[in-house]
């Protein structure tokens, strides 16, 4: 690991604090010392109240910490050698419980109004439902306007590559697989602008009408948090929780959000990204996905094994590697290297099934993953960590295996 | 009472330590025998039960020895009133911990009636809850058919329950007679009716033997059988385990009694186990209440 | 046997300790248990701090350099659990059989063997939990330890929790079985054994604060229980408490668990109001302020944390009135708290003030634990708590109320206490390093969290987005300057054991006040046997 030279530290943390105004949406270029003021309305209500109570309590602050001053300077021993003998004093005591209630009061009615705002999802005119799932997000898009059978549904992966994450010195505990001489020399990878926050299929909003989002979960509990929406709710599995943003007009760009809920490995890596575009091009997208989602999967052969290879590395690092390890590893899931599963052909048919269906912790990828891609990460699983068994599974193979 | 000096044992005393060690084997056990009973595949093996009864018959011996050298101190003389009144207090603190622990299944109990089991049905903000995920669920109470569809039969109250209720209330007041008999000193009385709540402790445990032998096999009101089977067998058998223990201390208390251990102003034990068989019945009312009747 | 042991001991010398291994593993007296459970706090609070440094290595860069996200979820579960079960608690109740006993004028604690049984679970539970951690580390095939948070969520830690979560289970019951009876011998000496003529309304804060963490003890300990006890039953047994398909609830877990928790900060902290409320009037030389308010507000601190343990979850779609109705009694809790803050400043208020090391402590927990309790406050107001939960802003509230609050008194009361529990001042040289080396290290460690909170960081995140990295380097760096500087308090507690350093009169600190101060540096083995008579 290089670490950066202190100074430059120094400098960078400085530039923090001066930076007062940057461009709002691009939050990776502003590491900002308060709360985002956000996109909507509401959120920058919920950013002046903030502001409110913060000075507010800042003040409060400064008085008690103030006078704790003035008595440690004036009251010193050196200074007062004969303390004051009271330790009572009604009035005093009763002021000081009353006026911070009068205090609190003030504070509680603007809280109550803008949490009146927020619980109301009333009135929206897209719905989308918003599905946790160990570490992605599946967006399903219910009704919108007149239309109450969209029936689009996707999952959003994390899209930094694994790569840019580096492997730690102490893989799996604290006692290393690989050693920090392995490491030793190798500068940290580059790190793309938006690490961490990019996702292959953002999730896509109009702006301008009333977006109310079902949040609920597959496995365990997540978080749907994009701070530019002004607030976060929780997916819990079994259950539905609401939650809504209008993104004014003129406001299109793209936000990013993160799962704040501890959920498991990758909790880290399941961002939000969302792409807020006007209504027109909404429209037009939607058609599209539609369009796409209706038409035949696309099941050409592969030409040779480094064709479905190099397509399954993709696929594999984006859905596999968390749990089964970047080189196959293992980890929550099976281990791949050398595996008698993985090189042996009379498993090629339940590896498929275990694909297309799930098994026990291990989730169903048939939503999220075309036949294509099922066949070119089966065929890398059992070509790649020394493997090398040779099996070519092809798009058509997975397709018929799915429909019977 | 012979001394003015509140007893410290001053040679220490083994038993915590070595009570820590039983406590510990019982853990470790009872976690490996779990393991190994429900995933054999990743646990071969059978010893944790052999572990886990270990642990507890370390325990077990433990307290023996532990209550043996508290008893001879109190017939020795060591033990003052003030020592009483610690124990005494300490005895209700205990009890009140185990309001506690109820406390926390009564809550989940109630929070399950009235909050979940209504909005898994759609009632307040949880409409789309119940449109999305469970449409074909019914909110009801007792819940004897699951959101992913299990079907049970919910437990009527006015049979074999109330007998059970009966039986305990009938204790509790054989064992106050029994306390009126250990204040006036006639200790054959107490004997008797102290052997009389024993028995009657025994019946009860019996007949929820019979009950649970009754919803496992005919009513498949199980563990497995979703929240309400859940909530039941978690009250009632966490009530009947104080039960056990609650007979198995007055079996203890009545053995001293044989003995002659007790007197009037000298009974702290056998005022331990009275007022624990009292808050088990309790307990028992409010189950029989909330969970057999409404 | 019997008669023949009894009166043998009534005869025998009572200022002699015994000695050997026997003294500490069948130990029957409060000075030795107490002695015990602060170095088990300290070995606790240093091994917690071990995880967090392994955390703050990792968060140093983005990316991850040292060790996997699950291992990493594994420190930040253990580090809560261990700090919370093993360092702060057991702590406090050091310093409650160490001090109580002394304040009131009882000879001992009230059940003396329930007492030492009490410490010597803990370090049996502790070798479940950190054993499976050591597992996870270096066993073959790294078996996951917990790595659930230490607020363990279901369905993460039933469906999803790891093997070990079992140990994990069974170590709770025990920690909860040691505070349970640990709080029953509190609250017994307190109401039985007080000397004759202490009053209630006598008895040191100190004593007070204990009395009422007793209760809150006893109260929610149990609770805990019975939430481990749903989370192995629907693990193993068929059980659907947390499961909506069985008809449960995962948020089910979650009141159950912070209906012990919010009461479980409470228990974190009421002692050190007492501490401070002990340390403020001596080197104040002035009487403590508002006495009486002092209690009632403990108390009503207490009621309130009843009532608002869901201000832990406004984000899991509670329902409005619910909501409101837990925001509201959160704030309130500012009330009592607030008037605690403003008695100590009047207690300062015009005294003769000296600034020795308990006393440095003790200011620097007025300070820090009110900015830890003014952020607490914006949390409660529930708009925008929206934004801050689970955030690092959350992470930067709990350290501030938590290790500049409760770690910094129990440091206050070590200095304070320890010429009494060994004889000899503690070393000034080394005090003073350890003071403020911590109090720039700690701010270093938290203040920046409040910053990258806001910012956007999710807590319990083992890598992150680029913009957090600079806050995030300041944090990690100020996290090992702490974790390094606690190793000067391992040479003051040493010394101090090892009696070296000046010797201590009866009452070193000259205005401190208390039944404590009038027996020997250090307190004779027994002390108190025949109770003192109080004015």
């Amino acid at each position: 690991m290089q670490l950066t030279p202190l100074y430059r530290r120094a400098a960078g943390l400085l530039s923090v604090i001066m930076a007062t105004t940057a461009n709002a949406s691009d939050w990776a270029t502003r590491s900002d010392l308060d709360l985002r003021p956000g996109v909507t309305q509401v959120s920058q209500e919920v950013h002046d109240l903030h502001t409110t109570i913060l000075w507010i309590v800042t003040a409060i602050g400064l008085l008690v910490f103030g006078l704790i001053l003035v008595a440690m300077i004036r009251h010193r021993r050196s200074r007062r050698p004969n303390p004051s003998t009271f330790h009572e004093n009604i009035v005093l005591e009763l002021l000081w419980t009353i006026v911070p209630f009068i205090i609190l009061i003030a504070m509680a009615v603007p809280a109550t109004l803008v949490l009146f705002q927020l619980e109301d999802s009333s009135g929206s005119e897209l719905t989308v439902k918003v599905t946790g799932s160990r570490w992605k997000w599946n967006y399903e898009y219910l009704t919108y306007k007149d239309d109450n059978q969209v029936n689009l549904s996707f999952y959003s992966n994390i899209a930094t590559p694994v790569e840019q994450r580096e492997t730690p010195v102490f893989s799996a505990g604290l006692f290393p697989y690989g050693t920090a001489s392995d490491r030793g020399g190798q500068p940290a990878p580059k790190k793309d602008h938006n690490y961490n926050l990019e996702v292959d299929k953002p999730l896509v909003l109009p702006s301008g009408i009333k977006v109310r989002f079902l949040i609920t979960s597959d496995d365990v509990i997540h978080s749907f948090w994009v701070p530019d929406f002004g607030g976060k709710k929780d997916a819990i599995p079994g259950y539905v929780n609401e939650m809504w943003a209008k993104i004014p007009e003129g406001k299109e760009d793209t936000y990013y959000g993160q799962c704040t809920e501890l959920c498991g490995k990758g909790h880290a890596f399941m961002p939000i990204e969302v792409k807020v575009v006007s209504q027109d091009k909404f429209d037009t997208w939607l058609a599209d996905e539609k369009a796409k989602a209706a038409a035949a999967p696309d099941l050409t052969p592969f030409a040779d094994l480094k064709e479905a290879m190099d397509a399954g590395e993709g696929v594999y690092k984006a859905n596999c590697a968390l749990c089964h390890g970047n080189n196959g590893e293992g980890g929550i899931g099976l281990k791949f290297a050398g595996s008698e599963f993985m090189t042996d052909a009379k498993h090629l048919p339940e590896h498929i099934d275990t694909l297309i269906n799930g098994r026990n912790a291990m989730p169903s990828f048939k939503a999220q993953l075309s036949p294509r891609d099922i066949a070119a990460v089966v065929t890398y699983e059992r070509n790649a960590f020394g493997n090398d068994s040779g099996d070519l599974v092809q798009p058509a193979d997975v397709n018929d295996h799915e429909s019977q | 009472m012979a001394t003015d000096k509140y007893y410290i044992p001053e040679h220490g005393s083994p038993w915590p330590v070595v009570a820590s060690v039983g406590l510990f084997t019982t853990a470790f056990g009872a976690a490996e025998f779990i393991h190994q009973s429900f995933n054999p595949d990743s646990y071969p093996g059978a010893w944790g039960k052999f572990v886990f009864m270990a642990g507890l018959a370390i325990l077990l011996v433990t307290v023996t020895l532990w209550w043996r050298d508290t008893i001879r101190e109190s017939v020795g003389g060591l033990h003052n009133r003030v020592l009483g009144g610690s124990y005494r207090q300490g005895m209700m603190w205990f009890i009140f911990s185990e309001v506690m622990f109820f406390g926390a299944f009564f809550g989940a109990l109630f929070y399950t009636r009235w909050l979940i089991v209504p909005w898994l049905g759609g009632a307040g903000n949880n409409a789309m809850t119940h449109e999305l995920l469970w449409p074909n669920f019914q909110s009801m109470w007792p819940l004897v058919m699951t959101p992913d569809g299990r079907a049970t039969q919910a437990m009527e109250a006015w049979g074999l329950p109330a007998l059970n209720t009966a039986v305990l209330l009938t204790s509790s007041v054989t064992l106050t007679i029994g306390h009126h008999a250990l204040i006036e000193g006639k200790r054959g009385r107490l004997i008797f009716f102290q052997f009389l709540t024993v028995l009657l402790g025994i019946s009860f445990l019996s007949l929820q033997a019979v009950e649970y032998h009754h919803a496992y096999t005919e009513m498949g009101l199980t563990l497995h059988a979703g929240i309400y089977g859940s909530l039941f067998f978690m009250l009632t058998g966490f009530h009947g385990a104080h039960v056990t223990i609650g007979t198995i201390f007055l079996i203890i208390t009545l053995t001293r009694v044989i003995r002659g251990h007790f007197s009037a102003d000298n009974c702290f034990a056998w005022e331990a186990s009275a007022w624990y068989w009292h808050f088990v019945d309790v307990v028992w009312l409010f189950l029989f209440v909330c969970v057999y009747w409404l | 046997m019997t008669t023949a042991t009894a009166t043998h001991d009534a005869h025998h010398d009572h200022h002699h300790a015994p000695s050997g291994l026997k003294r500490w593993l069948f130990s029957t007296n409060h000075k030795d248990i107490g002695t015990m459970y602060l170095w088990f706090s300290f070995a606790m609070f240093m091994t917690g701090g071990f995880m967090a440094m392994v955390i703050r290595a990792e968060l140093l860069e983005p990316g991850m350099q040292f060790v996997d996200p699950e291992f990493f979820n594994q420190m930040t579960t253990v580090h809560g659990l261990v700090m919370v079960f093993g360092a702060v608690m057991p702590a406090f109740v050091g310093l409650a059989n160490w001090m109580i006993p002394l304040m009131v004028g009882a000879p001992d604690m009230a059940l003396p063997r329930m007492n030492n049984w009490s410490f010597w679970i803990l370090p049996f539970a502790f070798t479940l939990l950190i054993g499976s951690v050591l597992m996870s580390a270096f066993a073959p095939g790294h078996p996951a330890a917990p790595d659930f948070g230490w607020t363990f969520y279901a369905p993460l830690s039933t469906t999803y929790g790891p093997d070990s979560t079992d140990l994990f289970v069974f170590s709770v019951h025990m920690m909860g079985i040691s505070s349970i009876m640990g709080a029953i011998n509190v609250i017994v000496t307190v109401l039985n054994l007080r000397a004759p003529g202490m009053t209630l309304m006598k008895m040191p804060l100190f004593v007070w604060t204990w009395l009422i963490t007793a209760f809150l003890l006893i109260a929610v300990m149990p609770v805990l229980a019975g939430a481990v006890t749903m989370v192995l039953m629907d693990r193993h047994f068929g059980t659907s408490f947390f499961d909506a398909a069985g008809g449960g609830d995962p948020v089910l877990f979650q009141h159950v668990f912070w209906f012990f928790g919010h009461p479980e900060v409470y228990i974190m902290i009421l002692p050190s109001f007492g501490i401070v409320s002990a340390i403020l009037p001596t080197f104040s030389r002035k009487p403590l302020f508002g006495y009486a308010s002092m209690v009632y507000a403990t108390a009503s601190i207490a009621l309130l944390s009843f009532v608002v343990w869901a201000h832990h979850m406004f984000t899991v779609g509670l329902p409005l009135a619910g909501t409101l109705f837990f925001m509201y009694m959160t704030m309130l809790i500012s009330v009592p708290t607030g008037v605690k803050v403003f008695n100590w400043v009047a207690t300062m208020w015009r005294g003769s003030l000296t600034f020795e090391l308990p006393m440095k402590w003790a200011i620097a927990f007025v300070v820090l634990f009110t900015c830890g309790g003014l952020s607490g406050l914006m949390l409660a107001i529930t708009p925008v708590d929206f934004q801050y939960h689970d955030t690092y802003f959350v992470v930067a509230h709990f350290h501030y109320v938590l290790v500049t609050g409760a770690i910094f008194s129990i440091f206050a009361a070590a200095y304070y206490w320890l010429p009494k529990w060994s004889g000899v001042m503690p070393s000034k040289l080394l005090g003073e390093l350890h003071f403020w080396s911590s109090l720039i290290s700690a701010n270093l460690l938290f203040f920046p969290m409040h910053f990258v909170g806001l910012a956007g960081m999710p807590r319990r995140y083992a890598d992150y987005a680029l913009q957090f990295a600079d806050y995030n380097f300041w944090i990690s760096i100020g996290g090992f300057w702490f974790g390094l500087s606690q190793l000067l308090f391992v040479a003051v507690a040493v010394r101090c054991a090892m009696k070296k350093g000046e010797k201590a009169p009866a009452n070193p600190w000259g205005a401190a006040d208390g039944l404590e101060w009038e027996v020997p540096s250090p307190a004779p083995f027994h002390t108190h046997e025949t109770p003192p008579l109080i004015k």
